[in-house]
């Protein structure tokens, strides 16, 4: 996988050791039987004493406990961030920084027992969350860092005696809603320009993986000053929008689905307040002819791009799952990688040699299975997979999908909507306006891949798609530095880039006169 | 608003009796309820039930239909992307996992779908359809009305 933060080299895990799962004797993640909230760099029982069982997607089982919270530890924690907020805003760069790259470096000291954590919760394979998530998110950490020292304000001399002087300040407390497919990483995203820019905020991580990003609190909670990040579990539509909706919170930060997304901006108008969603995609991948021009790295590179949609089981916001094939090229190409497909390993996420893990939860696998059964109604052909995987092992209860491959046309469902699962549609283009037009013709706008050998045509190409961020020769890269967002139904604002804060900072104006005469007016 | 309210279509959602029940048991849990179908990420193609008037409908959003009394609404340009099949909303097992309502304790509302295969009969009916093995009639009356 070319995922890592630091390089682009592969860096796939090769060992065969099966890491013990979480709680065991012997396993790098010790589990408690419970959690608390962590609220102002302390763990508080929720205030009703409800807790809610995790449960791992490997085996369908119970796990640990978290707090099933209510709106009262909402206001719990905006009480501890409230009270942080002006010494955390006020801090300097320096200082900032230095807690910043001190949870980057705490992550890093810890990243083989975070990766195991997220692997369980999540599903994910070990061999991403070692090479990706949390590097990445070490690196964001360090990005952030670095990035709020160097944003500089502006000043404009309006004329001879009159300045404009232009300071970030910080929103003050913000609350931020974390979606279950990248756990950490997608809290990282958010906490850390978050925190660069001097906010203290309240997170909600999805209800389907609240325990991770509590040992990420583990990880950090003597590092980070109290009240500065600040998480809460529980069901969403009780305290996700209690959060939301609170007037207590200067700006909301979400990555969901549509509709949730729709309703957060709803909460931030009636506060009138800023927010910023990422609300998914239908990506489409396209292959042009000439990849097939020689059998090279670069074909290698590009069949591996195709099975991408398979990462992290494919529930990923930038899914590659349209794959568009030029129609020339479309029976060899499809061949190399439907054999690829069917090289795919799917197991134990903790085998550092499973390739794809489980779905993250029965709710998942059920809408996987019925936007394939809808496929199969409309016609689609099932090239590969279609059904759910059912695994031995002790993998039995697990929610496992077999990957897939529907062929049809763009006016299928399968086509025109977010499965969230190793679901790929693939159809074929005539020329590249019909690339284009097939490429634009959904309602999202998230992310896209062009494959070509030819400059010139990916630089059309990645103009003419409405997405977001359009990968050109390759897919599923997240460097920080690379400003992340959505075109269209994707989403509003932009991750990953030092523009994020300016996202989380009010513009101060000074407008300074250096002038002693009056105005004259009165 | 935009309804489905034309002479071609079947009923664009109708629901099992388990999520009939499970509706009837929020409205009298919580007073009337509402769904709007979700799209991409994580939760998304799922129904998210709220309490009604929760969620703030647009002119631009479609009502496919009513489910035990509740209306269920659809983004217009998804509504566009989906108007060839019919939904079915049911009930599976587990919290849900974003911001709706349950469906129940520990249930949630899915959707299943089924590609339209025969025209409703051009009158006005009851709205409500229980047994799934049949296209129901649709709602005219209620068409448009929150």
């Amino acid at each position: 996988m070319t995922l890592t933060a630091e390089s682009t080299t592969p860096t796939v895990p090769t060992s065969s050791d099966t890491f013990v799962a979480p709680g065991q004797p012997g396993s790098v993640v010790e589990v408690k039987p419970r959690y608390d909230n962590f609220i102002g760099g302390k763990w508080v029982a929720p205030v009703k004493g409800q807790y809610m069982a995790d449960v791992s997607p490997v085996n369908g089982q119970p796990f640990c406990e978290v707090a099933r919270s209510t709106p009262e530890d909402v206001e719990l924690a905006l009480d501890a961030a409230h009270a942080a907020k002006d010494a955390w805003g006020e801090a300097s760069l320096t200082e900032r920084a230095a807690v910043l790259n001190a949870v980057a470096d705490a992550i890093e000291a810890n990243l083989e027992m975070l990766a195991v954590a997220e692997t369980w919760e999540n599903g994910k394979p070990v061999r991403e969350t070692l090479a990706a998530d949390i590097p990445l998110a070490v690196d964001h950490f360090r990005y952030f860092a670095g990035a709020t020292r160097s944003l500089e304000g502006h000043s404009t001399e309006i004329d001879k005696d009159t300045v404009a002087y232009h300071f970030h300040e910080p929103l003050g407390v913000v609350g931020q809603i974390i979606p279950f497919n990248f756990p950490l990483l997608m809290a990282a995203w958010k906490i850390a320009p978050a925190l660069a820019a001097g906010n203290c905020t309240v997170v909600k991580p999805a209800s389907p993986t609240p325990w991770s990003i509590l040992k990420f609190a583990e990880v950090i909670q003597d590092i980070v000053p109290p009240g500065v990040i600040n998480i809460i579990t529980g069901p969403g539509g009780e305290i996700g929008k209690a959060l939301a909706s609170s007037p207590r919170i200067a700006k909301i930060g979400f990555t969901g689905e549509t509709t949730t997304g729709r309703l957060i901006m709803q909460y931030a108008a009636q506060n009138l307040i800023p927010s910023t969603v990422e609300l998914g995609g239908k990506s489409p991948n396209i292959f042009f002819a000439d990849v097939m021009d020689a059998d090279d790295e670069f074909l290698d590179k590009a069949i591996e791009g195709l099975v991408l949609f398979a990462f992290n089981k494919g529930e990923v916001c930038t899914c590659p799952s349209r794959a568009l094939i030029h129609e020339s090229i479309y029976d060899r190409f499809m061949e190399r990688c439907l054999a690829r497909i069917a090289e795919i390993r799917q197991g134990n996420p903790l085998d550092p040699t499973t390739m794809i893990g489980p779905q993250v939860s029965t709710q998942q696998i059920e809408k996987i299975a019925s936007y394939v059964d809808i496929g199969r109604q409309e016609g689609a052909q099932c090239l590969i997979g279609g059904d759910r995987a059912h695994l031995g092992g002790g993998l039995e209860g697990g929610y496992y999908f077999e990957p897939t491959v529907l062929k049809g046309h763009n006016d299928m469902r399968v086509f025109q909507e977010e499965i969230f699962g190793p679901v790929l549609a693939v159809t074929t283009f005539t020329d590249e306006a019909d690339a284009v037009r097939i490429a634009n013709d959904t309602l999202y706008g998230l992310g896209a891949g062009v494959w070509t050998r030819n400059g010139n045509l990916a630089y059309r190409m990645g103009r003419a798609i409405k997405a977001g961020r359009v990968w050109t020769n390759c897919y599923h890269l997240y460097p920080a530095g690379a400003a992340f967002g959505g075109y269209k139904i994707s989403g509003v604002g932009r991750e990953n880039h030092q523009m994020m804060l300016e996202h989380y900072s009010q513009t101060k104006n000074l407008l300074v006169s250096y002038s002693t005469k009056p105005l004259g007016f009165f | 608003m935009v309804t489905t309210d034309g002479p071609t279509v079947a009923p664009g959602v109708i629901a099992t009796p388990a999520a009939l029940a499970a509706i009837a048991d929020l409205v009298q849990d919580r007073g009337p309820v509402m769904f709007f179908q979700s799209g991409g990420c994580c939760d998304g193609s799922l129904p998210i039930c709220f309490v009604d008037g929760e969620f703030v409908v647009s002119d631009n959003d479609v009502l496919l239909g009513h489910v035990g009394g509740s209306p269920f609404y659809i983004d217009h340009r998804q509504y566009e992307a989906w108007k060839h099949t019919q939904l079915i909303l049911d009930v599976g097992e587990g919290d849900p996992e974003g911001f709706s309502l349950p469906a129940g304790e520990n249930q949630h509302f899915v959707i299943t779908s089924r590609l339209h295969r025969r025209r409703a009969p051009d009158r006005p009916g009851p709205g409500d359809t229980t047994d799934v093995g049949r296209p129901g009639t649709p709602d005219r009356a209620s068409f448009g009305v929150r």
